[in-house]
This record gives C-alpha cells, structure tokens and sequence, in this order.
C-alpha cells in the first residue's frame, strides 16, 4: 500500500516544494539582482548600517523571552492543576484559551488603547498611575507582553495540552509523592521533564508569533522587528524583501536553536 | 547477597501494624467505603480481593494518602496517619499502569526517592543498584523505561517501592497489564521478597486466584464493607456468607430444605452450616465436592464437560433444571459426554446454605 502511493506523495512534496520555494526564490534573486549590474549583495549590506536594525531586533527577542517566561509560568501549573484537580473545567479553559483567536488583533488592539487612554486620566491619584506608566515604557514596552501573552495562549494551551495527554501526570505524581516528594518536588521533578517537547513546542510557537507580530505593537507605537521592516521598506523596495528574507533566517536559525537545544539535552540525559 | 542479610533485621524490626477503624468514603452519589474495618498485622500478606467499585482501591489510596476518609481513621502502629500527607507517609506504593518517570533510567527511577531525601549520589547508586539485584535486573539499571518490558517495569517499580524502607508496601493490582506467564512469575517473586525482607504488605486485586495463591490472609470486601478477612484455606473451606463462597472459587447453588439444622437436598439429609431460617435454602456447593457417576436411571445429565488438565469439569443438569458444576479426575469424566444420564450425589458432611435466590 505504502509503495503504491510513493509517487503521489512525491507530486505532493513537489507542489509543495513549489508553493514555497517559488515565492522566496523570487524574493532573493530581486535582492541580489540589482538592474545592469549583475548580482549584488549591497541590499544585505546596507541593512546592518540602517539604523535600528539591532535594537529593533533585540527587543522583539526581549520581548519574546519575557513572553515565553510569563506564558509557560502562567499556563503549565493552569494545566496540571486542571488534569489532576478539576478536569471537568476543562472546556472551559480551552474555550477560554482560544478567545484570541476569534478577536482580530485589531480589535484586541483597539481595546488596549482605550484602557490605556482611559486609566491614567481616572487613576492619576492613585499608585496605578505608575503601573500604566511602566507598562508604557519605550525601552521596553511591558503592555506588549501582556498583549503577547494573551495572544499566544490558544498555542501554548494546545501544546501543553497534547504534551499532558502523552503521559499519566496523576500516577507520576503518585508515584513521585509515594517516594517521598513533597508536591512542587513532584511536580518538578516527575511531571516537567516530561513535558519538555511540550515546552519546547510552547516556546517555538510563541517565539515565531513574537517575531512576526505587527499589527498590535505598530498601533501602540512602538517599533520591534516586524515594526522596523515595514518602516524600512516604505523607503527602499530591494532593501525590504532582503530584510524580510534576513527576518526569515534569523526566525529559522532561532527555532532551530531551540530545537537543538531541546535534542542536545535529551541525547545528554539519555547517555547517563 | 550480603545486602540481604544486611536488610533483613532492620525491616522486620520495623514492620508495622496497619489498622482502618470506621473508613468511610463518599464519591457523590457512590459510597466507595461503608464503614470498614481492618487490622493487617506485622509482616503480614494481606489481599484485599473484590469485585470493582467495592472500595479496595480506595481503601489502599488511604493509607497511601492519596485519598481521604469522610469519617474514620487510618492507623500505622497505633499512630493515626489520617491527616498525615501522602509523602510523609513512609509507604511504598506499586501501582497498576506503568508509573516508572519516562525520563529517567531505572537506577535513577530506583534512586528517585533517596534523591527526594538528599542521600549523596554515590550511596543512592548503590542502594539503587542493590535493589535492582533484589529484582533481578542488576544488568539492566541504564535501561529507559520505554526499553524495558511490562514485567520489568513492574519489577522496578518494586525496587523504587522498596528503596526507602518503607513500613508498609502497597500493591494497586501491580500485575493486571501483565500478560499471563509473567504474571504468575511475579507474583510468586512479591511473595518471596515480601517474606525475605518481612514487611507488611498490602495488595489490592480483583483476581480470587491471585490472592489465594500469595496472601497470608484474604480480606473479601463487597460495597465498601469487609464481607470476611481469612486465611485463603479457611476462605475457601469455610466462606462466611453467600457473597464470599459464590466470589472465592467456583460455587453451584442446589436448591434444598432446611429444617431443624439440617438440609434435605440431592435427596440426601445433610448437617447444614450458615444462619437462615427454615424453609426453602440453596446448598453452596464446591465442584470439586459434588460427586458424578454415570446412572442409567439417574434424574440428572450432562450438559457439557471441559477438559482442564488434571481435572474434567463437568456441569450437570438436575432434574428441576438446575445447573450445577463438578470437577472430576480425568479417568473418572470418561464416557461422561454431553446427554449422559448421571446421579449426583454429597458426601456425609455439612453443607454451607444461604437463602435461596433464584426461582
């Protein structure tokens, strides 16, 4: 059965090599041909001197380690609490995890503005101001992660969840409490190594979305990565696609960090 | 072997004394415990056996600390542990699905509960690596558990039970996902190290042949009270009610007479055991005691004969239609084919009866 349908699978890879391929070729071969002067690499080299490329890019990091870290604390104990303790909430949680997906960032986006026009002008008496402030700051804008973390939370529930239905947490947790493990120990010990695909899944989903976001932290006004690009490619057309294909890379090269990462550890415990 | 020797007083010294006093238990509208009562005496064997939903798990979480008593207490040596929490306990516990930690080997599996209690690495390596000779898989403590098989697991499962010295080994049906052979291999080995290292033992099972075959005593529960707690030669000898003789082995119902402490039934007049008042009884019969012989003018027939081995189970049809089962040697079942009329007969000895349920 299996040999029979070889070819088809090979015509299906073959389209979808296409679909893919075609559209990034293109956009390379428009950054490296520059009209009667053959190829050229000044559209990549003139990234770096644009300014704002490193900062621009470091934040959208920042900001995606501080969301991956908020997400993942808020949601992994959610979760276990929710398999061993209540799992008749369960739907709930998963409906309300999936909301984000329903609300157009724009009008996620929308909201935010308003509370934030809204809380300084009726909480300027009290220390709330302060945290709308903060929240604020252009160095590093915390209403982003906030923003992300709701965000990203349909996908990491989903993978939290599938990592959670891999394994018996109940009887790990038994077991581990049975052995003497006192329950955060169980909990740290027995359950999260053996969701670390399932963090790792958690952590790719919510990096890319990171990188990627533009329509909320452009309407709030500031100006990580994806931000950066589109300002930088109002200006010059080459010099935007070469980002873009630059942005590409660098959000392949992260996700695969993180995968080798994950795998490095994994081939580590497993020799001894 | 010198680990042996070296495990051997220190456990039996510390073997306790378990008691459940009054446990009651509710899961909404269910009640998984009514009020049972039990004491499992030091060093001792103890099968808790039932039908599912009679409340043995439970009974078992309890002392465990996994599971809590609406009313009642759980005690360890006299001391009540009731409020104690699950991993103060100082109880071993095996349990029935595969529960080793994926991600760890099986020494570190074993040594997972010295790491709990900051034993230094080299000492909970060799304490991890005695244990796995215990359970005979010395050769194989760098084995992942998805590497090794059920019975395996389960082997280290014990291990990991045992690493701590606890007071009390729990066993939740540790050989249930086994397949046949190995479990019987196994079970045999609990029974072995359960009286090498004399600890108290408490293992849950709904297999009667199970517990018959390893317990030092047999504790039957039915709807989350205890029905009869014996040794398994009394269990099955002398059952204690209706429940017990019908869930023990394998019984027939013959129905009979009773009157003044003696029941009239196969048309013999037999001593009668068991507390029912006069009137229409059935007779609790074992297979192995009802008699069968071919009979040309015999009331009764056969209905079927199946081959086990030593014995020839036959089941008999009597004349008022009902079925009863007798086991006969093989030399005696032969010519004992289906539609021959046979007589079946008593020995001289008492009968159990128990109000008649059927007809």
């Amino acid at each position: 059965m299996a040999r029979r349908l070889t070819p088809w699978r090979w015509v299906v890879l073959g389209l979808a090599a296409l679909y893919f391929l075609v559209p990034l070729v293109a956009s390379v071969i428009f950054t490296v041909d520059a009209p009667g002067q053959g190829v050229t690499f000044d559209a990549y080299t003139k990234i770096l001197s644009t300014g704002g490329f490193v900062s621009s890019l470091l934040l959208s990091l920042e900001l995606a380690v501080a969301t991956i870290a908020v997400v993942l604390l808020l949601m992994v104990p959610a979760v276990v609490a929710l398999r061993l303790g209540a799992p008749r909430l369960r739907p709930v949680v998963e409906v309300v995890c999936s909301l984000p997906l329903v609300v157009p960032p724009i009008a996620f986006v929308a909201g935010i503005v308003t509370v934030l026009k809204w809380g300084p002008e009726h909480l300027s008496r009290t220390p709330l101001f302060e945290t709308f402030v903060v929240i604020q700051n252009q160095d590093f804008p915390l209403v982003l992660v906030l923003a992300y973390v709701v965000m990203a939370l349909p996908f990491v529930y989903r993978a939290l969840d599938a990592g959670l239905r891999a394994i018996d947490v109940r009887t790990l947790v038994e077991a581990a409490r049975s052995c003497g493990a006192s329950w955060p120990q169980a909990l740290l010990q027995a359950v999260l190594p053996n969701l670390r695909g399932a963090l790792l899944n958690a952590s790719f989903l919510t990096l890319a979305l990171v990188l990627g976001e533009f329509t909320v932290s452009h309407l709030l006004g500031y100006a990580p990565f994806a931000v950066w690009i589109y300002n930088v490619g109002g200006e010059q057309a080459q010099m935007s696609v070469a980002v873009s294909v630059l942005s590409l890379l660098v959000t392949w090269a992260l996700l695969l960090a993180l995968a080798g990462a994950g795998g490095r550890t994994r081939s580590a415990s497993s020799r001894g | 072997m010198t680990h042996m020797t070296a495990t051997l007083p220190e456990t039996l010294e510390k073997a306790a004394t378990v008691e459940f006093r009054g446990l009651r238990r509710e899961f909404g509208a269910t009640v998984a415990l009514d009020g049972l009562d039990l004491t499992v005496r030091p060093g001792e064997f103890l099968a808790l056996l039932g039908p599912s939903g009679c409340g043995k798990t439970t009974a078992l979480r309890m002392l465990a600390g996994f599971e809590h008593p609406d009313s009642g207490a759980v005690l360890v040596d006299g001391e009540d542990v009731t409020q104690v929490p699950a991993h103060r306990r100082d109880a071993g516990m095996v349990f029935q699905s595969y529960s080793l930690f994926p991600h760890l080997n099986a020494v570190d599996n074993v040594a997972f509960g010295l790491r709990m209690r900051g034993t230094r690495t080299a000492e909970r390596r060799s304490r991890a690596a005695e244990l796995l000779e215990l359970v005979g898989l010395a050769d194989k403590g760098e084995r992942y558990p998805h590497q090794l098989s059920g019975g395996q697991q389960q082997r280290i499962a014990l291990a990991r039970a045992l690493a701590l010295r606890p007071r009390v080994l729990l066993l939740d049906e540790p050989l249930s996902a086994l397949d046949a052979k190995v479990r019987l291999t196994l079970r045999e080995e609990i029974r072995r190290l359960q009286q090498e290292l004399g600890i108290t033992t408490l293992f849950v099972t709904h297999d009667q042949e199970e517990a018959l075959s390893v317990a030092d005593r047999v504790a039957v529960m039915r709807a989350g009270r205890l029905e009869q707690c014996a040794a398994p030669a009394e269990l099955y000898g002398r059952p204690a009610t209706a429940f017990v003789a019908e869930f023990v082995g394998t019984m027939s119902r013959l129905p009979g007479e009773l009157k003044d402490g003696t029941v009239e039934v196969l048309g013999q007049r037999l001593p009668a055991d068991g507390e029912v008042p006069d009137g229409p009884v059935d007779a609790l019969v074992r297979p192995e005691t009802l008699r069968v012989a071919a009979d040309e003018q015999g009331t009764a027939c056969v209905v079927a004969t199946a081959f086990l081995g030593a014995v020839v189970r036959v089941t008999v049809r009597l004349a008022d239609g009902t079925e009863a089962k007798a086991d006969l040697p093989a030399h005696e079942a032969t010519g004992l084919d289906a539609g021959t009329a046979v007589g079946v007969s008593l020995p001289e000895r008492p009968v159990l009866v128990a109000a008649r349920t059927q007809k």
